[in-house]
């Protein structure tokens, strides 16, 4: 039997549809078993039959990132093939990014939505039919590049931002991937606007007050400025360089005397 | 001037330490200030800055252990040594010469010698500097490089947080310093003396 016909039960408990049963989506036919072969090829609703137009959902803005999804190079290539539970499984799927407070859950989660298919040779293969590239040799140029992928999601480089959705769905072609270094690693970085946008880690990227930076857990060079001590330091800095101008301003002066 | 009043106050090993260490400090300031800021130069990229600041980092431990070792064996070390007898009182009386005296023609309130290589204030400042600002912004550095090996959180603050700000707090100090000590050194016989002896080791008193 095909592998990928086999469900997870427990996760499929544990996903955002688990209310539902198997025949709120599949032909009430299959209550009969062994089930007729033909039921396979009844078509099935897609996400936006059920989550399109529909004021409960609306905070999720599903028809906007159908729209940002249309521009994507997943679906310039697939076109309407490649549809969203190709990345979002329908059974098993969790709103990790919007629940969790852990940054490391949040980034494994998201990143095994891709790896599923582009660490997957054969799954890859039939979507696309070409070779895998190796991830870990395209990604070659990038620096600390275990730490990375531990840490920020594929998404954070191949995808727009854009401030009306927490993720554009968007998926830009490689050449238009993030390779800047300082896009991230600035005070004004980029994973504000990415993965640090949801409200449950918002209080991470706030750049104010000492407690809210201090009770950070994950560090980003450049990003982590403290204003206090800033401050501090640009008023000791001068006070420093008055010190020095002053006194060498007396030295030159008293020698002339 | 006679040779009587020279000393060789600076040997060749030391001289050494302090190029590497001089140079090494330098590139450390100028990339960790481009980085912390985010500031990024057509010259040095952020990635440059970061490949530089452990290169250097490097460096300034290498150095740092060549130091230390130096002055256990040569018995350099024993110029750092302070005592607790007039420690603020020999402090003041320095700071006030610089302050006051030194405009007033008064005479130097610790003639150097073979036995006093430094003043008071020059002394505390080097200890303070070399042998706690320097050993800490190193143990930091080397534990921003190997994250995996700090503690992830205490008292409900992010380790690395901690590590990183007091290794840029260190790093501030480390800057103050190099600045007065570069201003200092113009005090002397004439204003490019002492930059000279660090150079040729002989030191004019």
């Amino acid at each position: 039997m095909n592998p990928y016909y086999i469900l997870d039960t427990i996760a499929i408990s544990n996903g955002v549809h688990k209310p539902f049963d198997c025949t709120d989506c599949h032909s009430s036919e299959y209550k009969a078993y062994p089930h007729k072969s033909e039921l396979k090829l009844q078509p099935l609703s897609n996400c936006l039959d059920c989550h399109g137009g529909d004021a409960s959902f609306a905070k999720y803005k599903f028809e906007e990132i159908e729209k940002e999804f249309k521009k994507s190079v997943h679906y310039k290539v697939y076109g309407e093939n490649f549809n969203c539970s190709k990345c979002h499984s329908q059974h098993t799927y969790v709103a990790t990014a919007r629940n969790s407070n852990n940054v490391l859950d949040i980034v494994d989660y998201n990143n095994k939505m891709c790896l599923s298919c582009h660490n997957d040779m054969k799954k890859y293969k039939l979507v696309s039919g070409h070779e895998n590239p190796k991830l870990v040799v395209i990604h070659d140029w990038l620096p600390n590049q275990e730490l990375h992928f531990r840490h920020v999601r594929c998404i954070e480089c191949h995808t727009e931002v854009k401030d009306s959705l927490m993720v554009s769905h968007n998926i830009l072609s490689k050449d238009h991937a993030v390779k800047k270094c300082a896009e991230c690693h600035s005070a004004n970085s980029k994973l504000k606007a990415s993965l640090y946008k949801y409200q449950n880690l918002q209080k991470r990227s706030e750049n104010g007050t000492i407690s809210s930076i201090l009770t950070n857990s994950s560090y980003t060079i450049g990003t982590h400025q403290s204003p206090l001590l800033k401050l501090l330091s640009i008023v000791i800095f001068i006070a420093v360089l008055t010190g020095i101008i002053i006194h060498s301003l007396f030295r030159i002066f008293k020698k002339k005397n | 001037m006679g040779t009587t009043d020279k000393i060789y106050f600076y040997p060749l090993w030391l001289r050494i330490w302090h190029g590497f260490n001089a140079l090494g400090i330098i590139i450390l300031i100028l990339t960790g200030i481009s980085m912390q800021s985010s500031i990024e130069t057509p010259i040095i990229g952020f990635n440059l800055a970061v490949n530089l600041h452990n290169i250097a980092g490097v460096i300034v431990l290498l150095s740092y252990i060549f130091f230390f070792a130096g002055n256990l064996w040569t018995g350099n070390g024993k110029f750092y040594r302070i005592k607790k007898k007039g420690f603020f009182r020999n402090l003041v009386k320095q700071a006030t010469y610089y302050a006051w005296g030194m405009f007033h023609g008064e005479s130097y309130p610790f003639p150097l010698s073979e036995k006093r290589k430094f003043n008071p204030l020059q002394k505390y400042s080097y200890v303070l500097v070399m042998y706690f600002a320097v050993p800490v912004v190193i143990v930091t550095g080397i534990a921003l490089l190997f994250p995996e090996i700090i503690i992830d959180k205490a008292w409900g603050i992010s380790g690395v947080f901690m590590t990183a700000i007091l290794h840029s707090a260190m790093g501030f100090l480390i800057s103050l310093f190099l600045i007065i000590h570069l201003y200092i050194a113009s005090v002397g016989k004439s204003p490019l003396e002492n930059y000279k002896s660090i150079f040729t080791g002989w030191h004019h008193i």
